[in-house]
């Protein structure tokens, strides 16, 4: 723990902060009465289906719709001409952020030519979906087939076609970073290692699918929109800008939530095409995505090929790393967030905990006539780390050194913040060396080493990884989204109220997508104020209740929402005591608020309620002063200054069976140290952890989303495209250390990421470790049994 | 992923079914659990006018023991077969098989008969039936039949069913004295179709094989006997070399398909590796009773 950090409020005995609660929403959730989008059903509502590309690239001949329009039940049939009319420009997913980075503008339905397969061509709006469904087999699109761009590897060579014509190239954006002299590392080197790693394309797979209904009231011309979103406001300004409706008039509601991961935090261009049908027809319309739309229209990710090296002396200190990335994006680059974010991360954090001080990473991103990839939880993440320390791992070997030996050499030490990485990263409050020896202690390392090679003996080839990582979270405003132009806020802001009953209404701009949001920063607002929990009813995840915010993406939920809270909750409190001094004839930093109740500091004997503080200063308003003029309520709203993220850091370690006759893989144990500064609610954290490990171990061992030749997705059911069951994950056990960060008083980093960003690499490493006796090697994700058996030269 | 338009009728009898399927011809098609014909009807993959539903049909279900074979209705359960004692007293092999279908919510609904009716490739029970050597029975409004599964499985999802036929039952011989069975699969995930799989009926005796069948699944396009692999072990004492010489004679048993899941290359290897454990697993089933 960082010695210098202050004692708060926070940290008194029985405070909420730092005590598991279960959820608010698991109740409900668990007894099946959740409140999802596609849960609420106005009265007329219309449903809309969509005909869909069948082809990876193919120009639009003609479409004829007059047999779906004769259908029963249907209301409208749309195509993208006719949507476009009623927008007010293409998409352009570029930032100025990124140098040079272009992008062909994008509609939200394609009009003469369709770039992936899935991309919508026709709306079909029915009073039932099965009805647009039946109706939408009726239209009849002719295409014309032209070439398809697969293969992010030949995507800039000459004779590969251009996808579109009007950028020259099929090139998105390149961008390298460069610290000191790599070369001169790697020709002073002892020891150098050279690898290429390869990952499949992912996507999120959110057990709630995309949903979305639009409302509009063209009395009031007001529209709003229920949808499974992270990010309320961003949709708010998205939508408005696209359809021409005024901001204000746009009202957006994102009830519960079932997953998200970073899918949710996109706008896609059959949701548009749905609201306009609303508007149109001044009817509710509901476009909720099935499975197979999901796969073949959700935003995908992860797809890279990174050459890395590393130079190190021969005691293991590593003098260098540089790594080359070639990024496969889809067929346009996603808005607003673009479809960098994936490889410009890469080059972040490759190599990130360590103190070497040589670096160089190079990226090229490209078009492929495949779907737009996008920001998925972990973010270039399982990338980065898989890559740099493999080549960690790799080093170790042919140093003879033992894994967490040479990172136990090369990590930052706990002592050196702030101070800037080799890619030229601010870094404070970080602890590489207390989590390795904590990771050391809880895995029992030499004990596990010893019985790894009582198994080795017995012909049972188990492995043992180690990946240290560093994870960007919540990140700020002089960074990417804002700066770079997109109508995305960094900052995030609370509005608290104390009512006359005593109670206290926390609205906060941060949103809860199941992983307990709203738990947390009532947490933070009770303990703060002082109240009980019961006593705190947190809003969130409406425009027209909260403040301004950006969501909840990119871990920063808790780090950047919390501290607003915590603030808001201050200057309530302030006010609330300053009341009660009036009242009370008492200084008010005498005063302190326990239980609900204004105290004397250090007593626990009521002196006044908050609920007569309440009722006083609401209704009895003439009983206080005239310049007491409190609202009896506070906003505040934080946001980073400088720093591009608030970096976390921590270590995981996995223990794995290999059997070299299958390939199979079975993970026996699976451990995570991790650093996310204060912990508000410890199961919550450490379920964020789990998951997220569940999740990088997925993307490790089964998830891939497949496109033969053609550009056909081949594997767009839950049968083919394998998402990890609870019977194959292993024991996760997790352990904070609990270094406050300095850039807010809460002290709260991110942690939703942190498991799904090394644990990848760890299993890689484990599974390296335990087939590196046969000469085996695997660097490619996900590690099939197939990937396996070729390692290890079977097949 | 709604599905298209389709009649649906209750069958209240089997002789109602039969005439339903004799009367509706390729544009009936009978529904048991649903468990694989929903997804395909939902995903539009297949559009059938009719849907016979004989889930209320009562004599299609149940299973009984007679004269050393084991009845199980068509309408069975995968449930009630995995817990049932006759199941696991007389047919070990497919006791041992069911842990590997699917999950419970799949095997509450799904039904033995439409696993063997539908064939597919990578099941378990289309594979047991076979190894067992067993029988099955269908009617028509012309009458009833029995096919031996030997002469069933024609191809993907390819049956000697006819259209208009019922499944109704399927007689399985029950385990003999002295045979062990074993079951093998590779999936990746629990409850999911083999990658390759193996079910394998023997009789052992001082580690020989005095009978043996070798039945390979999630391989080939539908269930398949090793003929030359078992022609390569019987009458020999399992070792290296006999399991080596298996594995010889398997590469001419199979054929096996590319897919998603992996390689024909892969396949054969993993059906090989399964071999040799089988047969080292039957020598120790022998040896233990
Ligand atoms: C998630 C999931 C995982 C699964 N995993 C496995 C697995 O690991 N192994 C496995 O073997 N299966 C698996 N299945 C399939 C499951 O076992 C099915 O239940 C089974 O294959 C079909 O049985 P059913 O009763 O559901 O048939 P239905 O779906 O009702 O019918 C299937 C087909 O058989 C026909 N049919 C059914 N009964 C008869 C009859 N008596 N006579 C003539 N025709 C008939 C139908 O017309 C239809 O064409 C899985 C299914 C799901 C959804």
């Amino acid at each position: 723990m960082n010695k210098e950090t202050p004692i708060t409020l926070l940290d008194k005995p029985n405070s909420y902060v730092g005590r598991t609660l279960s959820r608010d929403a698991a109740k409900r959730a668990v007894a099946g009465r959740g409140r999802y989008t596609d849960d609420i059903m106005p009265a007329r509502t219309l449903h809309a289906a969509f005909v869909r590309s069948p082809y990876g690239h193919a120009k639009i001949l003609s479409i004829d719709v007059d047999a779906a329009k004769q259908q029963p039940g249907v209301a409208l049939v749309m195509t993208g001409a006719e949507l476009a009319e009623m927008c007010t420009g293409p998409w352009v997913g570029t930032l100025v952020c990124f140098d040079g980075m272009k992008s062909e503008p994008q509609h939200p339905m394609a009009i003469d030519r369709a770039c992936w397969q899935g991309e919508p061509v026709v709306m079909v709006v029915a009073s039932s979906r099965a009805e647009a469904e039946d109706a939408a087999e009726l239209v009849t699109v002719e295409y014309e087939e032209l070439p398809v761009v697969i293969d992010k590897e030949t995507a800039l060579d000459k004779d590969t076609p251009v996808i579109h014509p009007n950028l020259g190239d099929n090139l998105a954006f390149e961008k390298t970073i460069e610290s000191g002299d790599v070369e001169k590392a790697v020709a002073d080197a002892d020891i150098v290692i050279e690898d290429t790693f390869t990952f499949g394309r992912h996507t999120a797979v959110s057990l709630e699918p995309r949903a979305l209904l639009a409302e509009y009231d063209p009395g009031t011309e007001r529209l709003t929109i229920h949808t499974s979103s992270q990010c309320p406001h961003m949709i708010q300004t998205v939508f408005a800008r696209t359809l021409g409706v005024p901001e204000h008039n746009v009202r957006i509601v994102a009830p519960d939530v079932g997953g998200s991961f970073g899918l949710k935090i996109h706008t896609f261009g059959d949701e548009v095409a749905a609201t306009a049908a609303a508007i149109k027809l001044a009817r509710p319309v509901k476009f909720v995505a099935d499975r197979l739309e999901s796969f073949a229209t959700d935003i995908h990710a992860r797809e890279n090929r990174v050459s890395g090296r590393i130079a190190v002396t021969k005691e293991g200190i590593i003098t260098s790393m540089d790594i080359d990335v070639r990024s496969g994006a889809g067929a346009y680059s996603q808005y607003p967030r673009t479809s960098v974010f994936e490889a410009n991360q890469i080059l972040n954090i490759t190599g990130g905990p360590y103190a070497h001080e040589n670096y160089r990473a190079k990226t090229q991103v490209v078009y492929l006539n495949k779907v737009p990839t996008s920001q998925y939880r972990a973010v270039g993440h399982p990338i980065g780390n898989s890559v740099g320390e493999s080549l960690v791992d790799q080093a170790a070997a042919a140093c003879g050194i033992d894994p967490m030996e040479i990172r136990r050499r090369n990590v930052m030490h706990d002592d050196s913040y702030p101070r800037v990485s080799a890619a030229g990263i601010e870094m404070r409050d970080l602890s590489h060396q207390q989590c390795l020896e904590t990771l050391v202690e809880r895995m029992g390392y030499d004990a596990l080493l010893e019985e790894q090679a009582e198994y080795r003996k017995k012909g049972i080839q188990r492995g043992i990884g180690i990946a240290a990582f560093i994870k960007g979270t919540a990140p700020g405003p002089a960074g990417y989204y804002g700066a770079g132009g997109a109508p995305i806020s960094s900052q995030d802001s609370c509005t608290i109220k104390l009512e006359p009953s005593g109670g206290v209404i926390c609205m906060v701009g941060v949103t809860d997508q199941g992983q307990g949001v709203d738990t947390v920063m009532g947490q933070i607002a009770a303990a703060t104020l002082g109240v009980p929990m019961e006593s705190v009813r947190v809003i969130e995840g409406d425009t027209d209740a909260v403040p301004y915010g950006g969501g909840t993406y990119a871990s920063r939920a808790t780090a950047i929402g919390g501290e607003a809270t915590y603030q808001a909750a201050m200057t309530l409190r302030a006010e609330i005591l300053e009341i009660a001094g009036v009242l009370l004839q008492a200084e008010p930093d005498t005063l302190d608020i326990v239980d609900g109740h204004v105290v004397d500091k250090g007593d626990t004997a009521s002196r006044i309620s908050l609920a007569e503080i309440g009722r006083i200063g609401h209704f009895q308003v003439a009983e206080l002063p005239n310049h007491i003029q409190h609202t009896l309520s506070a906003t505040h709203r934080f946001r980073l200054k400088d720093a591009l993220y608030i970096f976390t850091n921590g270590i995981q370690g996995a223990y794995v069976e290999v059997d070299t006759d299958t390939g199979f893989i079975k993970l026996l144990n699976h451990w995570v140290i991790e650093d996310c500064g204060r912990v508000i609610n410890p199961q919550l954290a450490d379920e964020q952890v789990r998951g997220g490990c569940v999740q990088g171990l997925g993307g490790a061992l089964y998830e891939e989303c497949v496109y033969d030749a053609a550009g056909q997705l081949q594997n767009a059911t839950l049968a083919d495209y394998l998402t990890p069951m609870a019977g194959e994950m292993p024991d996760i056990e997790v352990a904070h250390i609990q270094t406050h960060t300095g850039v807010s008083e809460l002290g709260a980093k991110g942690v939703g990421e942190s498991g799904t960003g090394a644990a990848p690499a760890v299993v890689m490493n484990a599974v390296n470790d335990a087939i590196r006796p046969f000469g085996g090697k695997v660097t490619a994700q996900p590690m099939s049994p197939e990937t396996i058996l070729k390692a290890l030269g079977k097949v | 992923m709604k599905a298209p338009k389709f009649d649906y009728i209750k069958a209240e009898s089997r002789s109602h079914a039969l005439e339903l399927l004799d009367q509706l011809g390729e544009d009936g098609r009978i529904l048991a659990g649903g468990q694989s014909l929903m997804p395909t009807l939902n995903m539009r993959l297949s559009q059938p006018g009719t849907l016979i539903d004989i889930n209320k049909v009562s004599d299609l279900s149940g299973i009984t023991l007679e004269d050393g074979v084991v009845h199980i209705g068509a309408m069975t359960r995968h449930v009630e077969v995995a817990t049932s004692p006759i199941v696991a007293k007389h047919l070990p092999l497919i006791a041992e098989a069911m842990k590997h279908v699917a999950h419970h919510a799949v095997r509450n609904r799904g039904t033995i008969g439409g696993s063997v009716a539908l064939a597919d490739p990578a099941a378990e029970m289309p594979a047991c039936i076979l190894a067992l050597g067993a029988t099955l029975v269908v009617e028509s409004i012309n009458g009833r039949r029995e096919i031996a599964a030997d002469d069933y499985f024609k191809g993907l999802y390819e049956t000697a069913r006819e259209p208009n036929e019922l499944l109704v039952e399927i007689l399985i011989p029950s385990k003999k004295t002295g045979e062990v069975s074993v079951f093998l699969e590779l999936a990746q995930r629990h409850g999911d179709f083999a990658m390759a799989g193996l079910a394998c009926v023997a009789r052992v005796s001082n580690k020989t094989f005095e009978e043996l069948r070798l039945v390979y699944f999630g391989s080939e396009d539908r269930p398949t006997i090793g003929t030359g692999a078992i022609a390569a072990v019987i009458g020999q004492t399992c070792s290296d070399e006999c399991k080596e010489a298996a594995a010889i004679a398997l590469a001419n048993d199979l054929d096996p398909m590319t897919n998603l899941q992996g390689s024909a290359a892969m396949k054969l290897h993993l059906q090989k590796v399964l071999t040799g454990r089988a047969l080292d697993t039957a020598v120790e089933r022998a040896e233990a009773t």
